[in-house]
């Protein structure tokens, strides 16, 4: 694709007379410029520092975890209800605070109006407004962390342990409006990029020139869309329950628990590929930049984004084949998930053929974009293994299942964040990362992960169950393993902090383009930083 | 004539005989359950793989999944070969200029195509799996299990008021021989060799019955009963746990099953009709937010 901007030049001339004259506004002071913004970059900004605190503050939670489970028979966590309280933050930190933030919020935000040419977002205080819905959704969930005896139902807020006889306190509510607030930022995020995409190309932008993460984040934000309202009324349901006497999950009064978990995984499951896609967009991006070659198969990579995107909506009951459905309900579900391997087979084999006759470079993010592709084949593998409704019978709940979700998760949307940031920081901020260091992080990090999710396979063929603070002895063997991969990776994030410092610190300046030839889109032709307003004369496409 | 009354006089005999052998037991003597422990299904350090499989249920889980497996660590293996390959082959240094390569529709096809048929290659034995595992048709017995904060609750169908409690051994309070975290005061004693049901619900929240040696796994749903069957094919002891996040001590309600001979379990019975009947009463859910040591007390 090529693409006249006006000569970037100018852009940075421009940009340095209108810094200071900003529209004649001179420079926003700090609470107009980060309280009330209205600039994707800015707003991206504040998602990706939210992701970090939330990350941190997950993160220190599943350390933890490791910690308690190090051994059999600990007490670092003293109650049962302490470590439900933490295992179910953990699990919505994550998600919502974690990798939706990083990802959507924050690469999507600054980097969609960019790609496509546009020169913001389409609703830009729309936009301010699903952050700071976020950032309250945020308080609220550490309420429901530590208030009382903390929300103890687990990530996925089962009833009737979270009703109102067994969960009385208000952190159960607190938790439940944390989801509420976070999935109103969501959607809200979600028309915004529909919005934009659809209709803030820059001319020549053809919908089949945009590139692959826009694509990702227009599929994601599509899935939003139709996940997220399911989960709120399922979750506007439970707080009912709760608190004003109705009972749709309450056996008693005529309701069911299992409509609940139907409710919540027709959300659940688009949502970990609302987690996965804009993953896949980032590694796109940096295979082609690192390989100095397009992306191979383009159509079919988007065509691949779509289908999942289709299919994760009608196999959501393949979290439930031991809750109470049907043989032939087990026989669809299972056929249908296994169909998603084919989508996904897509993408990794068109990401090893944008390598395949190309001139790799193995800078940092492209070291994580490919630990990203391998680890996630792992993941997929497990996943095949546990679409069977068959095994499932023996795997669901335990640690097979785990380290499943955690290679898909905690080791490809994660690995695709960091692959993201080393790939546009110098963009987002101006200077380089210090390459050595980034390296020693991605190999930290990559053999911490490996060593602390790779045993929990073994627990969980041997029958360890999720969600124990202690566990027989005979699994101490695998536990402690595990929980030192989770120590070297905990001790990893504190080298990314020192190469934040590093960054924030350097004097160093970089170029437009700092990646050359294989940096082909339209984030490459503006300045690093990218100027406050991208594009004061709309780009035209070719 | 005294063909028949040499018959009667022979039952008779053997009735006071067996009347005898319960008293017996009842008064401590051969324990019924005794042939459970010379084998012991239990977790063992570092295992990297399924329970010895101790029904056919579990075996077919496990033929299934090393099948699965080995098809998915082929795709793995496939997948790391190729990426090491082009690594090799197409770094900065051993290829200078790329390629500008971007389609190429016999390949797409390949991988389309191919995957596929892996999958159906899956689906097949996976499918049979699935009937295979509901069908709980003709058992020869039924229990009812239901889960509650935090202990199991076994109904015997078929044994009238036979309806008793199992509870963890806590911590402090283990005798030699038994395992922490797995033992329990009053397992489920099944007979071997025979097909058996088990209606699975709850009194209170969620629950899961899991038992990973025997491949059964449902939740405990309040409100409605599900069902699942095993058939223990040797004697033995086989443990399980509650494998669905059920409140602060979700980790201490584990299920410890005593298989026997159908004559020990026969034996059993009455025993346990003798014992277990008049302590069926649960304790009240609302208030068990009790320490669990106190419930075990309780349940002496």
């Amino acid at each position: 694709m090529s693409f006249t901007a006006h000569d970037p030049h100018d852009v940075a001339a421009q940009d340095a007379h209108t810094h200071d004259a900003e529209h004649g506004h001179g420079k926003p002071s700090f609470v107009r410029r980060w309280l009330m913004s209205t600039n994707h970059k800015d707003i991206g900004t504040l998602y990706i520092t939210s992701a970090v605190i939330g990350g941190s503050v997950g993160g220190m939670l599943s350390m933890i975890m490791r910690a308690q489970l190090m051994y059999p028979h600990n007490h670092i966590v003293t109650s049962g209800a302490e470590w439900n309280a933490i295992i179910t933050a953990h699990g919505l930190l994550m998600i919502f605070w974690m990798v939706m933030p990083a990802l959507i919020g924050g690469m999507g935000n600054w980097f969609v109006p960019m790609m496509i040419g546009a020169p913001d977002m389409a609703f830009p205080r729309l936009n301010n407004m699903s952050f700071w819905f976020l950032a309250m959704g945020f308080i609220f969930i550490m309420l429901g962390l530590t208030i009382g005896e903390g929300t103890g139902a687990g990530w996925t807020l089962y009833p009737p342990l979270d009703n109102a006889t067994y969960s009385p306190g208000i952190a159960t509510d607190f938790s439940l409006f944390s989801l509420h607030l976070a999935g109103i930022s969501s959607l809200l995020g979600a028309i915004n990029f529909i919005a934009t995409i659809l209709n803030m190309r820059a001319p020549g932008m053809t919908m089949f020139k945009m590139p692959l993460f826009c694509w990702s984040i227009l599929v994601t934000a599509f899935l939003l869309l139709l996940a997220i309202p399911v989960l709120a009324g399922a979750v506007t349901m439970l707080i009912m329950d709760r608190n004003f006497g109705t009972s749709f999950f309450e056996p008693a009064g005529g309701g069911d628990p299992v409509l609940f978990q139907h409710l919540f995984w027709f959300f659940g499951h688009p949502e970990v590929y609302i987690m996965i896609l804009p993953a896949f967009g980032v590694i796109s991006h940096v295979v082609s930049t690192f390989s100095k070659k397009p992306v191979f198969g383009y159509l079919g990579m988007v065509y691949a984004m779509v289908t999942i995107g289709f299919v994760g909506f009608i196999v959501w009951a393949h979290h439930m084949f031991v809750s109470g459905i049907s043989d032939d309900s087990r026989v669809y579900f299972e056929v249908a998930t296994l169909v998603i391997a084919v989508p996904t087979g897509v993408k990794v084999f068109s990401w090893i053929a944008t390598m395949w006759g190309g001139s790799i470079e193995f800078k940092t993010p492209m070291l994580w974009a490919i630990g990203f592709i391998f680890l996630f084949v792992i993941g997929g593998a497990t996943g095949v293994v546990l679409a069977n409704a068959g095994l499932d019978q023996e795997l669901h709940n335990d640690y097979f299942l785990i380290a499943h979700f955690h290679y898909v998760l905690s080791l490809g949307a994660v690995f695709a964040i960091f692959a993201g940031f080393y790939y546009w920081i110098g963009k987002m901020s101006g200077h380089p990362y210090p390459e050595f260091w980034g390296k020693v992080h991605f190999w930290t990090t990559f053999i911490g992960v490996n060593l602390t999710f790779f045993p929990q396979h073994f627990l969980g063929l041997a029958g360890m169950p999720r969600r124990y603070p202690d566990y027989p002895d005979a699994f101490a063997g695998w536990n402690f393993v595990s929980s030192c991969g989770a120590f070297l990776s905990g001790a990893s994030t504190a080298v990314f902090f020192y190469i934040l410092y590093r960054i924030f610190t350097s004097k160093e300046k970089l170029a437009d383009n700092y990646w050359g030839e294989g940096a082909t889109t339209l984030e490459w032709a503006v300045p690093s930083p990218a100027p406050h307003h991208t594009f004061e004369d709309v780009p035209v496409i070719r | 004539m005294k063909r028949r009354i040499g018959w009667l006089f022979c039952a008779a005999l053997l009735l006071v005989a067996a009347g005898h052998v319960a008293l017996a037991q009842t008064a401590g003597a051969p324990d019924p359950l005794a042939a459970a422990d010379t084998y012991v299904n239990a977790p063992k350090p570092w295992q990297m793989w399924f329970p010895k499989a101790g029904s056919p249920m579990q075996a077919q889980i496990d033929w299934l999944m090393k099948y699965v497996l080995w098809i998915m660590a082929g795709v793995v293996g496939f997948v790391g070969v190729l990426m090491v390959y082009v690594f090799i082959k197409f770094n900065h240094k051993a290829n200078k200029v790329p390629s500008h390569l971007t389609h190429n529709t016999l390949i797409e096809v390949v991988w389309l195509v191919v995957p596929t048929i892996l999958l159906a290659i899956i689906i097949g034995p996976s499918l049979s799996l699935i009937w295979y595992e509901g069908d709980d048709s003709n058992p020869y017995m039924t229990v009812t299990v239901t889960g509650h904060q935090w202990y199991w609750e076994y109904n015997y169908q078929s044994v009238a008021g036979l309806d008793y409690t199992s509870y963890m051994i806590p911590d402090d309070q283990l005798q030699p021989g038994q395992i922490r975290r797995l033992s329990v005061d009053h397992p489920l004693v099944l007979p071997v060799g025979e097909k058996i049901k088990f209606d699975i619900t709850s009194g209170d929240v969620l629950h899961g019955f899991y038992l990973p040696s025997l491949g059964v796994q449902k939740y405990a749903i309040p409100g409605s009963i599900q069902t699942s069957w095993t058939l223990i094919t040797k004697p033995g002891t086989y443990y399980g746990e509650c494998n669905q996040i059920c409140g602060i001590n979700h980790d201490a309600m584990p299920i410890e099953i005593k298989a026997v001979p159908m004559a020990d379990y026969l034996a059993w019975i009455k025993v346990a009709q003798a014992n277990y009947t008049e302590n069926a009463v649960p304790p009240d859910p609302i208030s068990s937010p009790r320490p669990i040591d106190q419930f075990a007390e309780a349940s002496k």
